[in-house]
């Protein structure tokens, strides 16, 4: 494969595509493929075959488009339909003849939902079809690679990299720069792995899903680059098996690639090899962490490693090793396209370019969505999210999932970058943003996220295994009204140690949700523990009747 | 396995083999793998019983699997989960006396903005109440 090759098709497919005058296009991803597209989907296909118009129209399916909450979505030419019904494909297919949109179904593109994102990572999710490599090299895709490891150094791409200003986009933000310096100055046998780290364990986040259902050549592209530049000649991606839509377009991806030298032996006629092998986990969160997802990968228990030694140095089986999410491999196609100074102009002095967003609980507009950092999180929430339902009063932002905080109203002009979350006691996280309303007791939720950590808690070290559990009874003696005031010292006390003590970052950050609600929303504690009632009347008293 | 070249590292990818060919993994099969990967049946036992995705109990006929992730959970699937205790008297994890229909729960189906959300078979389905939750499995297990 060379560039010209790579042109080639890219031109062919753009020939095929321009051969059809009009083009429909159906999310075929996980959100709307619950609500029923894969019927509308086809409905259209016959529609079309019946009234005669297979030439002039063609029907695709293509990723997420962002709203989900309206789904199944569909485009037609430039028009956006909501909550198509497979009954409607008379309709729209009637439009393409007589020009006139189907009024009752359009969606307004104008509203903020959609001109207030900026989109890099998902700029071909929703145009694309994503079990078509064709698709993705007409638009644009691999030529990043091809110039990459034709035209360039390895510490060529470094640097872009290092200029572009990326941070890991799995939630602790580290400088993505760095982390491939590291590696590719490591020394050892030789051998290096690249890692994608897609499991994606917070509850009430799909991002890294919705990418992979959608572009998963984009993945593997950013991943050969990184494996390029570090001097890595295998990679795994270790992916969730509740995704099954996920894994089986990664299988198509990589099958694909490999057969046009994208990946395997001698990309593009050079001496570079890159071999990606999809690995699938198993329903354990701790394996977000490094540590316990190389274990997992080497086929152990997930439990996490003591650091150091980083996985930059000693990884998958003691061999240096490159571990990045989803996103940030992504990221790093556009940045080698367009150059590291074009991504550093996005976002804040710190935080740099866009940021994809999973918005779902208490709002109007769920979905995905991709902003530049720093824009602030009252923007996010009633521009782009439509605010909050039923005509109901905001209440907490969660970012971050079980590791994250809750952010109350008085944050909301809060600019989103790592370093103002982190502030007012959240993460940026991998970008799970779940919005509550009045109805929702903070107690409650903290007593959810401890829950979680603490049955995903692997047990190897003692103050998170028995320090969750505690907090857990603590917090559940407080919502059943059985608890005296000095139980929110004792909590304030352990959460204190568990984070101090623990070996990895669930520990660390287990106590997060009840620390920033104890900060936050300290009169609901005091609510419990002393009137025994619940304001928003979600937790119910044993030894009295709920107040209505 | 032989895809994996009876690689000690390719467990995890045996046992799910394994489950998706039996629904769940049996103390034979647990052997055979060990055996045949060379590795501890400690360690296979230990990997099948650390990963939730993993179960050691036959499930039932029909499976219904009701998501607990974040936003699930704020949109009301405690209540799907109490609806159903009350119509089927199991609990979460547990299968009716008959072994028609088993009832599950997800940390995140990652289905999110259609919350709540259940999984029927493999069929996802979103924005249920507890009223619907009833009447979909009756439907199911019927089937």
């Amino acid at each position: 494969m060379t560039s010209e090759e790579l042109q080639e098709i890219a031109t062919t497919e753009k020939e095929k595509q321009a051969q059809h005058p009009h083009h429909i296009c159906v999310c075929t991803a996980a959100g709307c493929l619950s609500a029923g597209s894969g019927e509308v989907k086809k409905a259209l296909e016959k529609e079309v075959l019946e009234s005669g118009m297979k030439d002039e129209c063609h029907v695709k399916g293509v990723g997420c488009m962002g709203l989900c909450s309206a789904g199944p979505l569909i485009t037609v030419d430039n028009t956006m339909y909501r909550d198509v019904k497979p009954d409607d494909s008379t309709d729209i297919v009637r439009s393409l003849e007589d020009g006139k949109p189907v009024k009752r179904l359009q969606c307004d593109t104008s509203a903020p939902f959609f001109t207030r994102q900026s989109k890099i990572v998902l700029e071909n999710s929703g145009f694309i079809d994503p079990e078509r490599i064709e698709d993705y090299i007409a638009a644009g895709g691999y030529s990043a690679l091809l110039s990459v490891v034709t035209e360039k150094r390895p510490g060529e791409v470094l640097e872009q990299v290092i200029k572009s200003g990326l941070r890991g986009r799995g939630g602790a933000g580290y400088p993505t720069g760095l982390k491939w310096s590291t590696v590719a100055k490591a020394q050892g046998t030789g051998q290096k792995y690249v890692i994608c780290n897609a499991d994606e364990g917070d509850p009430g986040a799909f991002m890294d899903r919705a990418v992979l259902e959608s572009d998963p050549h984009r993945v593997l592209e950013g991943m050969a680059i990184a494996a390029y530049a570090v001097g890595a000649n295998r990679g795994y991606i270790y992916v969730r098996a509740e995704y099954p839509l996920a894994v089986k377009h990664l299988r198509t991806a990589i099958r694909q690639a490999e057969r046009l030298e994208l990946l395997g032996n001698d990309v593009a006629g050079t001496h570079f090899t890159f071999k990606i092998e999809v690995r699938l986990g198993a329903g354990a969160f701790v394996c977000g962490e490094e540590t316990a997802l190389i274990n997992s990968v080497e086929g152990k228990r997930g439990t996490p490693r003591p650091r150091p030694p980083y996985p930059a140095q000693e990884g998958l089986w003691g061999h240096p090793t490159l571990i990045n999410n989803v996103e940030t491999f992504a990221n790093i196609a556009p940045i080698l396209r367009n150059g590291g100074e074009w991504f550093s102009k996005i976002g804040t002095a710190k935080s740099k370019g866009t940021k994809v967003f999973a918005l779902a609980g208490r709002i109007n507009n769920t979905g995905l969505i991709e902003v530049p950092m720093g824009i602030p999180l009252r923007e996010i929430i009633y521009d782009i999210g439509g605010g909050i339902p039923d005509g109901r009063g905001f209440k907490a932002v969660q970012t971050g999932g079980p590791s994250g905080g809750c952010i109350p109203a008085d944050h909301l002009d809060l600019p989103v970058d790592y370093e103002s979350l982190a502030k007012v006691g959240s993460i940026m996280g991998s970008g799970g943003m779940i919005v509550t309303d009045e109805g929702s007791c903070m107690v409650d939720v903290a007593k959810f996220f401890i829950e979680f950590c603490m049955s995903e808690s692997c047990g190897k070290c003692v103050p998170c295994r028995v320090g969750t559990t505690h907090l857990y009874h603590l917090l559940e003696r407080i919502c059943a009204g059985d608890s005296e005031e000095r139980d929110l010292a004792t909590l304030e006390e352990l959460c204190d140690v568990v984070r101090n003590t623990s070996l990895c970052g669930l520990g660390q950050s287990a106590p997060n949700p009840i620390m920033s609600t104890l900060h936050y929303f300290r009169d609901e504690y005091q609510a419990h523990v002393i009137e025994k009632r619940c304001p928003a009347g979600v937790c119910h008293f044993a030894d009295q009747e709920v107040k209505a | 396995m032989r895809r994996n070249g009876y690689q000690g590292h390719a467990l995890i990818e045996a046992l799910h083999s394994v489950q998706e060919a039996f629904g769940y993994l049996e103390p034979e099969g647990l052997r055979f793998v060990a055996q045949s990967l060379r590795v501890p049946l400690s360690q296979a036992y230990g990997a099948a019983t650390f990963y939730h995705f993993f179960t050691m109990k036959p499930p039932g006929r029909h499976t219904c699997v009701v998501c607990t992730g974040t936003a699930c959970y704020i949109n009301g699937a405690p209540a799907l989960l109490a609806a159903m205790e009350k119509k089927y008297g199991i609990k979460p994890g547990e299968t009716t006396p008959d072994g028609e229909l088993s009832l599950l729960t997800a940390r995140c189906v990652g289905s999110c903005s259609i919350a709540p959300v259940a999984v029927f078979e493999k069929d996802v389905v979103g924005k249920l109440n507890a009223a619907e939750m009833v009447a979909r499995a009756e439907r199911y297990v019927a089937k």
